[in-house]
This record gives structure tokens, sequence and C-alpha cells, in this order.
């Protein structure tokens, strides 16, 4: 069960496993057995220890893990039915964003998650989760019907960016996220938001309005990517190391921060280890937000929504009023 | 037409400031023609080129003398400064760079809003100067233009924001400046609700963060004549796709043939264009 992708700090790991099921498969004697109780200690202790320690750089690998649960995973392990919905009506049908109606234990929601795309084929259909236009032009259509009947909108964020590309460009990327973002405000209904891998600025931001954002332990949310940040001011995407570390974008910054709500724990060893075990956790997040939130009248999630962000920034403000040169 | 002159126009014209796109000295080359200008022609003519009409950069409050009344501009909120809450540090820390664009450009941060009159019409009017930090959005930004669209709200007065930045959201504030994007659409989605009218100028250049929220969101929408406007860089696109750019990417007049942008109007044409333009839209 090794993933092809095995992360640097995860060797060990999986060094360790591998020599624990051939112990496992080999005839067991009371000695094996207790060996087998000891490894299976040892190799807990070290993903915690591994997985509590990643710095900022690493966790991004974890977030970019091609086995890391993607939207579609968890629509099928979270919901128990799915129609989805496709087609902008203006352009086309974007599969980096998948649209549709989905029932979540009791409530019925409009599913809204960025998609990556597991095999090559579907990486390439999907821009690798970098949406077009039309897919951002997609999600707001679906979430506005959404609220016109009343039901609540789940969002997972999952993308390096919006796709950087001439179409894109040609077609209103800068226009369509930012109409997004004011529409988005503005829709009376509860809006659950999650990053689960990758948050990668205006793209992530384009579906990421909510009333509860929320972000899995082992992604990030950055006004840039490191790489990026890197090139432009370490002058090489070489240093995105660096870059991460400085732009504090994980789970306990961004808490500290007040740009996310929640950090949901990841199991033991990330996501990409157990994707039961992770929906399990995110479907008892959305079932909990959905029950608090369906409880707000549309006014007041309208006001409680547009302070959670009006209070988003850190600023001095000079009490004596001095010229501005 | 005759242009406003201001009071506040003498403290950004001091000389030896150099400024983004208009070096410092007696003459200065046309990114455009090529041709070596005189900088005091320039400045006379709204910072045109004289030989091509190229539109150079233009400083902040040199932009209000040229569009509002005279003495009209009453600044608001300038007592807000930045602050560096990732204690971010690329070659240099971001306190020393701040710092640094203070010394030189004159300004305390990219943006200055208030309000004034337009040949005699009240608005609320926000700029972002591309010459600080390449006009990037960080905190205080987000938090003056969004006070500015709350109290336009509030005023139920026309609103015009001047966007120029090459920077986007401002990387050295992370996530914060993302989250500036938010907050000031947010304040643009109250506004528009009750009515008001958004007057959205786009000028060389205006991309990213800044391209994908409220430079985009205005009733209409006006760009100075080839103006680099866009989501992502034309480096970044061209390093993704890995062809040639179409001549004219996003350009002004490339964002007017594909639907972005309302109307494409020179300098010159600017005040009495959006005078118009409110008269439509306000009684
Ligand atoms: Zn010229």
């Amino acid at each position: 069960m090794r993933p092809q992708n095995v992360l640097p700090f995860e060797r060990t790991i999986f060094e360790l496993e591998e020599q624990l099921s051939k112990l496992e498969s080999e005839p067991s004697t009371p000695g094996t057995l207790e060996t087998i109780r000891n490894m299976r200690a040892d190799i807990a202790k070290l993903k915690r220890e591994v997985f509590d320690n990643l710095d900022a750089w690493q966790t991004v690998q974890v977030a970019r893990h091609q086995e890391r649960p993607q939207t579609r995973d968890y629509i099928d392990l979270c919901c128990d039915e799915f129609l989805e919905l496709h087609g902008d009506r203006a352009y086309g049908d974007d599969p980096a964003i998948v649209t549709g109606l989905a029932k979540i234990d009791d409530f019925r929601v409009m599913f809204i998650g960025q998609q990556k795309g597991r095999t090559l084929k579907e990486r390439t259909q999907c821009y690798y989760g970098c949406a077009h236009p039309e897919g951002y032009r997609k999600a707001l259509l679906k979430m506005e019907m959404a609220a016109k009947y009343k039901l609540p909108i789940v969002c997972l964020i999952d993308t390096p960016g919006a796709y950087p590309g001439i179409g894109a460009e040609e077609r209103g990327q800068a226009y369509t996220i930012a109409y997004n973002l004011r529409e988005m405000s503005r829709l009376g209904v509860p809006i659950i938001c999650t990053v689960i891998g990758e948050g990668g600025s205006g793209g992530a931001l384009g579906i990421g309005i909510g009333d509860h954002v929320a972000m899995l332990q082992f992604s990030y949310y950055s006004v840039i990517s490191p790489e990026g940040c890197a090139s432009i001011l370490w002058k090489s995407g070489k240093f995105a190391d660096k870059a991460a570390r400085a732009l504090r974008f994980t789970g306990k910054d961004l808490l500290q921060f007040g740009v996310v709500d929640e950090v949901l724990p990841e199991p033991l060893g990330a996501a990409h280890r157990d994707h039961r075990l992770m929906a399990a956790t995110m479907k008892a997040m959305f079932v909990r937000q959905l029950r608090t939130l369906s409880a707000l009248s549309p006014s007041e999630i309208l006001n409680r929504r547009y302070e959670k962000f009006r209070r988003l920034g850190v600023f001095e403000e000079q009490t004596a009023t001095t010229a501005s040169v | 037409m005759t242009m406003a002159t201001s009071p506040n126009s003498g403290s950004a014209e001091q000389p030896g400031r150099p400024k983004r796109g208009v070096p410092e000295g007696l003459w200065l080359r046309c990114d455009s023609c090529g041709n070596t200008v005189f900088r005091r022609q320039v400045e006379k003519q709204l910072y045109l080129c004289p030989d091509c009409g190229h539109h150079f950069y233009v400083p902040s409050r040199v932009r209000i003398a040229q569009l509002l009344d005279p003495d009209s501009f009453e600044e608001w909120y300038d007592n807000l400064r930045p602050a560096d809450p990732l204690s971010f540090v690329d070659s240099r820390p971001y306190k020393d760079r701040l710092k640094a664009e203070t010394k030189r450009t004159g300004l305390t941060e990219a943006c200055i809003v208030g309000r004034g009159y337009l040949r005699g019409r009240p608005l609320v009017i926000g700029i972002t100067d591309s010459a600080f930090i390449m006009g990037s959005m960080g905190s205080v930004v987000g938090e003056k233009l969004t006070r500015a669209i709350e109290e336009a709200t509030r005023l139920l007065l026309p609103l015009v924001i001047i966007s120029g930045s090459g920077g986007g959201a401002r990387m050295h504030e992370g996530i914060l400046s993302l989250m500036q994007m938010a907050k000031v659409s947010a304040a643009l989605g109250r506004y528009h609700e009750v009515g008001g009218l958004f007057i959205s100028v786009l000028t060389n250049p205006t991309m990213g963060g800044v391209a994908a929220s409220f430079a985009s969101l205005g009733d209409i929408i006006i760009a100075e004549p080839k103006a680099l406007i866009g989501f992502a860089g034309p480096r970044v696109v061209e390093a993704t796709v890995k062809v040639a750019l179409p001549v004219g990417f996003q350009t002004s007049e490339f964002l007017l043939e594909h639907g972005f942008v309302d109307r494409i109007v020179a300098r010159p044409q600017l005040q009495i264009e959006l005078s118009k333009l409110i008269d439509y839209c306000v009684r």
C-alpha cells in the first residue's frame, strides 16, 4: 500500500511499515506478536513526531500530495446522494470546479468543489485544479440557484490558483473572480468553505466567501504560491521553502489572523493515508455547522458574514491626524 | 478643458523625487515612441507624451488636482499606517521597505481616499498609487477603500476609484492582503444594494488582486489607453502556456475588445467624461 509518491520525510515511516507488513504476513510466534505490537506503537509515535513538526514548505508538499483526497472523493464519502449540475450557461463546463446538489445527513445542500484530478488525463482536463472564468461563473450560478431555494452551500477549496492562460484572460478571469467575491457576500443562505489542500490566492477566494471557513491541518491558504513569491522577492523559485515560511499560511497562523475559524485535524500521517477518516471528520463539521447556521435568518447570516470579513486586516491608526506627507 | 489646479498638487510635485515611469531629471524617455521629451512639458500636459500622447504614470495627488475642483478634496483616514503582521523579511524587512517607500514617494501607503467635487458634482474618490510598493493592496489600502465605500453608502454619493497597481494583493502582508479583496468587494456589494454609482477607472497597470476585486466591479469601467490590465502577469501567462502572447495582450484595447471595459478614455477627456456619466446616473 505504499503510495507512488513518498515524501522525503515519510520515507522512514514507509520503510518501517513495510517491515511490519512483512512480519505480519509471516507465521506468528509469541515473540513476533510482541515485536509487531512494539513496531505498531513505534510507527504511530514516529508519524506523530514527523507530522506534528512539519514546517510550512513540508505542509505544502502534503497539501499537494497526489493521493490526497479531492473534492470528488469527499463527495463519494460524505454525501448520500449527488446530482451533478454542469455548465455556466455562457461558455462551457469547467471540470476544475464540480457543482451539484447533494445530501449530507439530513441536509440538502449545493456542493461546490475544486477538482485537481488524479489520473494524468483528469489532471490535464482540470488544468491541475486551475479553474477558468467559466468555472467561477458556473460556481456562482449554482450558488445563486441554491440561494433561491434556500439551500445551504458547501465549498471545497483546492487550487494552486486560477488558471493564468490566454483564454482565461480573454474571458475575464479578474472580472469573474471579483464578481464572485461581491455576489457571494450577498447570498442569504449559509456558506461553509473548507480549504482541503491548496488555497491558492484569488482562485481560492473566488469560492471562499463563507460564514464558516475551515481548513485541514495540512492545507495552506495564501496570497501567492510559495514559488511565485520566491521568484519575485527572492528572484528565484528555488527559494520556495523560504517564501513558504515567510508567508505564514498554515492553519495556526490563519487561525490567529482570524482568516479561518477552524483547523480540522487530519488522520495520523495526513489525509492521504486515510480518506475515510478524513471525510468523516469533515462530514461531522458540515453537520455541526449546517445545524448552527440554519438557525440564523438570512439577514443575520448576511450581517455576520459581512462583519467576519470586515474585521480582517492589521494596521495602525494614529490618533493625532498628521499630514500624510 | 480647463484643468483644476489645487494646492495639493504642490506637495506632490516637489523636485528631485523619483517617480515610477517618470524618472528624475530634466529629460525623460517615452516608453512608447522612444523620444526624449522635456519633463516639465510632460508634467504640464497631464503627464502625456507631447510627441505620441503616451500616458505616463501620474502621482495620486496630482491626479486629484487634475480631476477635482480646486481646494475641494478632503482627505479621509490618512492616519492609517501599515503594520507588519507577518514580521515579513525577504531581502530586507518589510518594515524597512515601508520606510524606504515612504521616503522615496512621500506617501504613507498605496492609496488615498476622500471626498471632493468634480466639476461641481460631489463624490467619494479613491486612488491607488502604483509608486508605493507597486500600488499593491495590503490591510491599509483595503481598510481605506472599505471605509470610503461605507461612507459613500451612508452619504449616497457617487464613487470613483482610480486603480493603478502592478502588484495586486501585497505579498508582504500575506493572507491578510488576499482578504482585503473580499472585504472591499463586500462593501461594494452593500453600496450596490443602495443604488450607488461606482465608476472604476483603470490605469497602467491594474493587475492581480486589485483587478480581481474592486477595480472590476464598477457599474461603468473606464480604462486609460494602452494600460496593462489583467489577472495574471504576462510573464506568468507566457511561462504557463509556453507560446508567444498575442500582440496587445492585456491592454485596455484588448479588454474593450473582449467585453470587459465600457470605454477607453484619454486623460484629457477623463474629467468631463466622468461628469457626464455621473449626470446620467445620479439625480
Ligand atoms: Zn511618446
